[in-house]
């Protein structure tokens, strides 16, 4: 038997929900789609789709040239749709990087001076490292989502009453 | 009479370890008691004992359930088996509980719990596994990929109960650190999978960068699981999680939270049926979607169906200590407010 395993894209997906049988309501789940979120959304927009303290996981709709971003701690960005491509600069300037308890990304004016880390070729479904102290932007050729594993920082945008089930 | 739930909180540790019997002589299966509880199994069933309760559970589930309470390290909080016996991590110690989280079991008076040293309960865990596991059933794998575990006893599968999470510390990839899954290190490639790109990311670092820029294929890694319901560790950001898993089947187990925790469809789809943590009352069902976001709040139980085998990116704060803040109701069960 051939199989297909069904993933979404901003053109395409099917959303499920919740049901309710007990005593509370919907809106407890905070539950979202990320493809709706990312089609509703300006590019490079950082919206929060899911925060545990003040972790959170930002839903980003990649196109064209973001901005570049440096942050104080790791984060992780997992392509969810499209292809782009993560350039890496060491910054010369040290003073350019966030205090170390500056959490989430900070934007920066335009492309720093500095050394070139290199860069990483991504397409659906791979994840990339933004190491810590490592100036960043990405670049997608064509439509894409990425899913942002950060903190909740200056960039963050929280909207769940408009991208929340309630 | 059961104990409330303050004297609960109060229960020694039991530090003394488990007792085994000789192979049935019909079965060939050994018992095992720990505490007040005793556990036998025959060929269908396993049978669970405490002063107040029997209880019975099909022997496939029972190993399904054990194999993950014993892999996870009794995980976050509450580890159901079903809606009556099960686990809570105290992390340092575990509760092994009988109708404790029932309401039926809480009125009559008839739940039990007893508190033991962690390692003492997982030694008897995993002996009991060792012992009740056949050589041709492999309690992570789904039910269309493995034999049975019903009959009398039939050789071991140490091999399959003794599965290693892996666990990278900061990322997958990085040198020193969780690698990437391959046919050369044994992960092939899941028949439900057959579909998934196998591509890798390119990773250009210039010279002096080497080692410090790092992608992977998280498509492909969860396409190359060879279990079930069984999460691994694939990014650490500060106390941020990510833990991906593939899933086939039924959820061996209900999770009963004791934080908040996170789940990501990235493929396909799985239901979610979510209960009251204390009493197992129903409260929602939850259907998820490749793309599909949801958190699961500190205070419910869930068990998930997935029809065809599916990828979620579970998300879990690793803070030491929440549970208690949870608990003491310094923190709301649901991450945000709108």
């Amino acid at each position: 038997m051939s199989v297909t395993t069904v993933f979404g894209s901003i053109d395409n997906y099917d959303k499920g929900g919740v049901e309710i049988t007990g005593n509370e309501e919907a809106r407890d789940y905070l539950f979202s789609n990320m493809f709706e979120v990312a089609g509703n959304a300006a590019p490079w927009e950082r919206i929060v789709i899911a925060k545990n303290l003040e972790n959170t996981i930002e839903c980003i709709r990649a196109e064209g040239d973001s901005p570049w971003y440096i942050c104080s701690h790791d984060e992780t960005a997992l392509l969810m749709q499209g292809k782009m491509e993560a350039h890496f600069i060491k910054p010369a300037d040290s003073g350019l990087a966030p205090a170390e308890d500056k959490e989430g990304s900070v934007r920066l004016s335009g492309r720093p001076e500095g050394q070139v880390m290199g860069h990483v070729k991504a397409s659906r479904g791979h994840m990339v490292l933004l190491p810590a102290g490592a100036a960043y932007q990405f670049r997608a050729g064509e439509l894409g989502v990425i899913l942002l594993q950060t903190l909740l920082g200056d960039e963050s945008i929280q909207k769940w009453a408009e991208i929340c089930q309630h | 009479m059961a104990a409330t739930a303050e004297q609960i909180n109060e229960l020694p540790v039991l530090t003394e370890a488990h007792r085994e019997s000789a192979p049935h002589p019909v079965t060939g299966y050994k018992g095992f008691e720990i505490g007040s509880f005793k556990f036998q199994r025959d060929e269908y069933f396993a049978r669970i004992q405490c002063p107040t309760a029997t209880h019975v559970m099909d022997v496939e589930n029972f190993l399904r359930s054990m194999v993950r309470d014993v892999a996870w390290g009794f995980f976050y909080g509450w580890v159901n088996f079903d809606e009556v016996f099960g686990t809570v991590n105290n992390y340092g110690s575990v509760d092994v509980f009988m109708g404790a989280y029932n309401q039926g079991y809480k009125d009559s008076g008839t739940d039990f719990t007893e508190r033991f040293e962690t390692e003492v309960l997982l030694a008897c865990f995993k002996s009991l596994l060792s012992d009740w596991t056949n050589a041709c059933f492999n309690p992570f794998a789904a039910p269309l990929e493995t034999g049975s575990a019903r009959g009398p006893k039939n050789g071991s599968n140490d091999e399959a109960v003794n599965f290693q999470r892996e666990l990278a510390d900061r990322f997958v990839s990085l040198p020193g650190d969780s690698p990437v899954r391959s046919d050369e290190n044994g992960r092939s490639v899941n028949r439900q999978f057959a579909d998934v790109d196998q591509s890798e990311p390119e990773v250009h670092a210039e010279p002096g960068f080497e080692g410090q820029l790092a992608g992977f294929s998280l498509f492909r890694y969860l396409s190359r699981s060879p279990v079930t319901w069984n999460p691994s560790i694939v990014s650490v950001v500060r106390s941020s999680a990510y833990c991906p898993t593939s899933e086939e089947h039924i959820l061996p187990v209900d999770h009963g939270n004791d934080r908040v925790e996170w789940f990501i469809q990235m493929s396909d789809e799985i239901t979610w049926r979510v209960a009251d943590k204390n009493t197992a009352a129903p409260m929602s069902v939850v259907t998820m979607k490749a793309g599909d976001v949801s958190c699961m709040p500190a205070d419910i139980r869930h068990r998930g169906y997935s029809p065809k085998r599916s990828m979620l990116l579970v998300w879990e704060n690793l803070t030491p200590g929440l549970e208690i803040r949870y608990a003491k109701g310094e923190l709301p069960p649901v991450p945000a407010s709108f």
